[in-house]
């Protein structure tokens, strides 16, 4: 909302000196938010003035029409000669008068205007359009000044056009559409800075006659629940709209159309009450307010064909929809060139009804804006007078006698306050009588006690304490003003939020973190000091991306949650995998000329539920049950927080030192051992695998278990994967569901021996097709309890082992508890090792 | 002494005369000497002091000499023995002494040389951030809560006061999840904000309720500058009895100077939100400003609506609560001087190792 102080001054006794500063101050104070406040005064500097165009020279051979003027500027560029400026507009003709800036003046955006040579003529200033004076976004030509106004070449420009106003733009919250009006913003301020108020909605105005001005039949009284309307017969339809009503509708931001259609909108940002204007000829019989049938069409104002549903509420005469009812007015009864009879109406609707239509045809008028936030119902006969006022004394004609009410409008409800609500809920002690005194401000009618009437079931009343309760009618004006705590909210914003002291609440002791948000911290952490950088990824990801990824038909990946709305048609799925955004990080991080690279993300994917339906309704007037919530929570889908990493490039780099080291799949592998070791889980119940997963290389792909369960895959990328998404060979990645994970076990302590252990070496020989997984196993069940420790140390093969033979070898460290081993028992022990993978898979010691 | 001992082959004890010894123990100190490191050193010993060495054949010469003799013999002999082992000793403790010192100069490396063979990784500082601000509270007592991304319309919406037709609804500008085969509606959408986590919080805490929620919102804004689809928001709620707006001040001025510093203050100004009546937004004054000290916008905050309570089984009669939050994006953008969101979400690995692996 636009709208300048010097409209606001018709109805609130702002000082006149009042800074600006000051001004945003107290509007931020209520809780109105400042876009800009723009002191129109100071946008221009030096000589802005009136001139009057004398001669016009048009100047040919240039690209585009270009005139030179002489223009009358009175004394103002002290020597009273006329001022030759050279003009691009064409909009105007010789004796029109304009606005003129001279040498030395300076317009917004820093533009200095000098006298200079241009187009072969000499130009000394500029002949203004409303946007090069900051006015509005008019650029179509210059401001040709009404032959009214009164102003003489040479005089200051700057009252004529408006430039001696101050402008604010604000941001309306949603509950306060009383606040959509000058009416409004001008009463918050009068409670802001003491001053006295005028109300413009609570003036005498006639009532409703028995003869209506046209005949209206209201079908439908809960959407429409007030339809007021008031005939103005033999205005002059060639009237134009006075300057000083374009400018204020232009500092608005609404466009000047014609004086009738001007009078409303006019209304509508005074008042906050939407009018419209019918073309009383055009109109064929009498009205009927009713809801639309299924399917039936109107023409809005726009030019658009509107197909309507049983919800959406029109005005119609005998030919059908004439108006898509307090949104948009139809095309074959909107006021036009040659309108003389004008039918004004101004109707109350229901906010609801008004919000659904909006939304349903996209149609955010201005009018549906505040209807959807809230219009006083109090206010049709009043914005009828003022309109007619407007009307008759700038476009003639009479107003009819006869004035059509249809009023149906309920009271106000009434709140239950218990007086001391507002100091238990704020913690500044309020006496009853400023509660009272703040309530009466805002508009309330306040009563001390109960009133019968206000015992209805259906208000939210806080009465705790039985103490003394107040019975507050809210102004019609403040349909938000429901519940006691909207009430609280109104004392402690008009007492002031600063007034608020601050006191430290003392909570109960906590439990600090759950295990799993610990373990989701050492992850990271375990993570981002091996190397890897934290990305947190879009998880937006496309339909192609599961075939990119190699997905089988029946993966359990492939399913995906779609967003109805996504930002952008190519992806509109949900992520089931970290690697395909991740993936999408790392190549932009190769485009950006990164070569080694190591990425991490922990983050949730998202897997719908088959065969869910929507959830069921559930209200809000009470807690929904711990069946009923659960019935809508098994809707949701499930979303387990994984934890992945992709590398690529050198894992260790060259240097001084030596080679490099190529990342790869061991290295995606040790990430994978590494985050099960960060989540404290030991190293027995851990398992790695050889497994064929999409999207790995099935000949470098692991299974991580944990107690025999799959809970992730690491390995190299699968080379087709990695030439489709053109990202570097041997890329490789590690996908784990951290949700997966069970609880780390309490530790139990080893026993620490202090006799020296017998250290044995032993190599395998066996088909190179046993993991070697399987052959620790084997010696770890064969050794027994003496063993401590078991280390591969070396995977040899060459030919005189064998084809597909390979030699493991492994360094056994034996040691007892309570004495130094012989080195029989030592012996002993490693024989029953090597035996359990003799036995197993046919090793045999290598040289023996 | 030993002269009267002619009568015995004079030769067989000419090493036991004292200037033989005397020649003997010079002889060794000289070599000695002469010795450059402690390995020549140990090469002269077997000359010297070994079995065929001058004092060990003196000794073996003593069994020939007169009882009367041998005393005097053997402790001359003695004598020459200790003063060649300790000239041994102190050549000894010399040289090694000197070849420590040599081996500390000639070991000298350049330790300025960069050896990054194992590159540092990072944790994105909208991580690091959001853990900070969940510490802080963790360490008031409040507990870390937590709820799905993709969420019930009802939870997001409904249950906080935000009806399907209230015009604050349309302001989330809100991605909703595509119905089921058959379907109008889904009734889900990705949360617009934490305060969902009130709901299911209120719905399985009994007050007093302390909890903080960090987490991650999504809204329909393509990425540029200053927008994201995806950003990030903590938010903490408190429900007990006796709350006041007084505890929600108190609450976030010390959060304020908990992050900025003890020169750091908010203010606040009414606003309005659906789930707290009264509501308000508050700024908070930040001194280490990249362009100065000032205050920034940062973060809602209300007394939560007896609406809200009743909705999630909670007696507003008896129990009244609180509830703020902020954008984390925003606070680390303002904090650090990010001036392009981008930057966040991007996931170029220049701009997080900036920020190290977080403390």
């Amino acid at each position: 909302m636009r709208v300048s102080v010097s409209w606001l001054r018709e109805y609130v006794d702002l000082p006149v000196d009042l800074p600006t500063e000051d001004l945003e101050q107290a509007l931020v104070d209520l809780g109105i938010e400042v876009e800009s406040v723009v002191d129109l005064r100071r946008t221009v500097t030096g000589p802005l003035v009136v001139g009057e165009v004398r001669e016009i020279e048009e100047l040919t051979g240039f690209k585009k029409p270009i005139r030179h003027c002489l223009v009358d500027v009175g004394t103002a560029n002290g020597t009273g000669e006329l001022q030759q400026i050279v003009c691009g507009a064409r909009n105007f003709a010789p004796g029109d008068r304009v606005v003129v800036i001279l040498p030395g003046g300076v317009l917004p955006g820093d533009f200095t205007i000098g006298a200079r040579k241009t187009y072969g003529r000499m130009s000394a200033g500029m002949i203004c359009s409303a946007m090069e004076l900051g006015l509005g976004d008019d650029h179509s030509g210059i401001i040709v000044l009404p032959p009214d106004t009164p102003a003489r070449p040479g005089d200051d420009a700057r009252p004529v056009v408006g430039l001696d106003d101050v402008v604010v733009e604000l941001e309306i919250t949603p509950d306060r559409g009383y606040a959509l009006s000058v009416r409004g913003i001008a009463r918050e301020l009068a409670y802001a800075l003491g001053v006295a108020f005028r109300d413009p909605g609570r003036v005498p105005v006639p009532a409703g006659t028995a003869q209506p001005a046209y005949p209206v039949q209201v079908r439908d009284t809960v959407g429409c629940d007030r339809f007021t309307a008031r005939m103005v017969r033999g205005v002059d339809p060639t009237a134009a709209t006075p300057g000083w009503m374009r400018q204020r509708l232009t500092v608005a931001g609404v466009r000047s159309i014609s004086l009738a259609v001007d009078v409303t909108n006019y209304v509508m940002l005074e008042l906050g009450q939407p009018m419209h204007a019918f073309d009383a000829d055009r109109l064929t019989g009498p009205l009927v307010v009713r809801r639309a049938e299924a399917g039936e069409k109107v023409t809005t104002l726009d030019g658009v064909v509107r197909s309507l549903t049983a919800e959406d509420m029109v005005i119609c005469d005998d030919t059908g929809p004439v108006s898509l009812a307090a949104v948009m007015g139809g095309e074959t009864s909107e006021v036009v060139g040659g309108t003389t009879n004008v039918l004004l109406e101004a109707a109350h609707w229901d906010p609801v009804m008004v919000g659904r239509t909006a939304r349903r045809h996209r149609l955010f008028s201005e009018a549906a804006k505040r209807w959807e936030r809230g219009v006083d119902p109090a206010l049709p006969l009043v914005a009828l007078q003022r309109a007619v006022e407007l009307l008759t004394a700038h476009g003639g004609g009479e107003a009819g006698a006869e004035i059509l009410d249809l009023d149906h409008v309920r009271p106000m409800r009434q709140v239950v306050l218990p007086v001391d609500l507002p100091t238990r809920r704020v913690g500044v002690d309020y006496s009853p009588q400023r509660v009272v005194d703040l309530l009466e401000q805002v508009g309330c009618t306040v009563i001390r006690g109960t009133d019968r009437l206000a015992e209805d079931a259906g208000t939210v009343a806080t009465t705790a304490g039985g103490g003394d309760v107040l019975t507050v009618t809210p102004p019609t004006w403040r349909p938000d003003l429901t519940d006691p705590a909207d009430l609280v909210e109104e004392v402690v914003r008009l007492d002031g939020y600063d007034r608020v002291p601050s006191v430290l609440p003392t909570a109960p002791p906590g439990r600090g973190l759950t295990w799993q948000q610990r373990r989701r911290r050492a992850v990271a952490r375990s993570l981002a000091e091996r190397g890897y950088v934290e990305v947190l990824a879009l998880p937006f990801v496309a339909p192609e991306l599961a075939d990119q990824l190699g997905l089988p038909a029946d993966d359990p990946r492939r399913p995906a949650v779609r967003l109805a709305n996504p930002l952008s048609e190519e992806e509109p799925l949900l992520r089931t995998t970290l690697l395909g955004p991740l993936l999408g990080i790392l190549k932009r991080n190769l485009g950006r000329g990164h070569r080694d690279l190591a990425l991490y993300e922990i983050g949730a994917v998202f897997h719908p539920r088959p065969g869910v339906g929507a959830p069921p309704a559930m209200g809000v007037d009470r807690r929904p049950t711990d069946a009923e919530f659960a019935a809508a929570d098994a809707v949701v889908p499930a979303q387990p927080r994984h934890v992945a990493v992709v590398l690529t490039g050198d894992v260790e780099p060259a240097g001084w030192w030596g080679a490099g080291r190529a990342a790869g799949w061991a290295d995606a592998v040790e990430a994978g051992r590494a985050v099960l070791a960060a989540a404290d889980l030991p190293a027995e119940r851990i398992e790695v695998r050889a497994a064929e997963q999409a999207p790995w290389h099935p000949g470098r792909c692991a299974a991580l278990l944990v107690d025999g369960e799959v809970v992730g895959h690491a390995g190299e990328l699968h080379p087709a994967v990695l030439a489709g998404l053109e990202l570097p060979r041997r890329t490789s990645a590690m996908e784990l569901d951290l949700d997966a994970l069970p609880a780390a076990p309490v530790v139990s302590a080893p026993t620490v021996s202090g006799f020296p252990p017998a250290l044995i070496d032993v190599a395998l020989v066996l088909d190179d097709t046993v993991p070697a997984a399987d052959v620790r196993a084997a010696l770890v069940e064969g050794a027994g309890e003496l063993l401590e420790h078991v280390r591969l140390f070396d995977v040899y093969a060459s030919e005189s082992l064998g084809a597909g033979r390979r030699s493991l070898a492994y360094k056994l460290t034996f040691r007892a508890p309570d004495r130094t081993l012989t080195v029989e028992e030592a012996v002993a022990a490693r024989d029953a090792a090597v035996a359990v993978a003799a036995q197993r898979f046919g090793a045999t010691l290598r040289g023996a | 002494m030993s002269y009267r001992n002619d009568p015995y082959d004079p030769k067989q004890v000419a090493l036991l005369d004292p200037a033989a010894l005397a020649g003997a123990v010079a002889d060794a100190e000289q070599a000695f000497a002469a010795a450059a490191d402690p390995d020549a050193l140990t090469a002269l010993r077997p000359a010297h002091l070994g079995d065929r060495s001058p004092v060990s054949l003196a000794r073996r010469e003593i069994g020939a000499l007169p009882p009367a003799a041998k005393a005097d013999a053997g402790k001359r002999v003695n004598e020459a023995r200790r003063a060649i082992e300790s000239a041994y000793a102190a050549r000894a403790e010399v040289l090694d002494r000197e070849q420590a010192a040599r081996v500390l100069v000639e070991e000298r490396v350049d330790v300025t040389l960069p050896y990054d063979r194992r590159p540092r990784g990072a944790r994105h500082p909208l991580s690091t951030l959001m853990e900070q601000i969940s510490d802080l509270f963790v360490g008031m007592g409040y507990e870390v809560a937590e709820g799905p991304e993709v969420e019930l319309e009802w939870t997001n919406f409904d249950a906080l006061n935000i009806p399907a037709d209230h015009p604050a609804r349309g302001l989330m500008d809100t991605f909703h999840i595509a119905p089921p085969p058959g379907a109008d509606a889904s009734g889900l959408v990705l949360r617009t904000h934490t305060s969902p986590v009130q709901a299911r919080t209120m719905l399985t805490r009994k007050p007093p309720i302390y909890v903080v929620v960090p987490g991650r919102v999504y809204r329909t804004d393509e990425l540029d500058a200053t927008h994201a689809p995806v950003f990030h928001q903590v938010e903490g709620l408190v429900v007990d009895r006796g709350i006041t707006m007084a505890h929600l001040r108190g609450t976030l001025d010390h959060f304020a100077r908990a992050m900025f510093g003890e020169g750091a203050k908010t203010r606040w100004r009414p606003h309005y939100f659906p789930f707290t009546e009264p509501s308000g937004e508050f700024d908070v004054w930040f001194p280490e400003h990249r362009d100065g000290p000032r205050w920034v916008e940062w973060g809602g905050c209300g007394m939560v609506n007896p609406r809200v309570l009743r909705a999630c089984g909670i007696d507003p009669e008896v129990y009244s609560g609180f509830a703020f939050g902020m954008g984390i994006d925003r606070t680390v953008m303002f904090r650090h001087g990010v001036s392009d969101m981008r930057d966040m979400a991007e996931g170029d690995v220049r701009f997080t190792r900036a920020f190290g692996a977080g403390a």
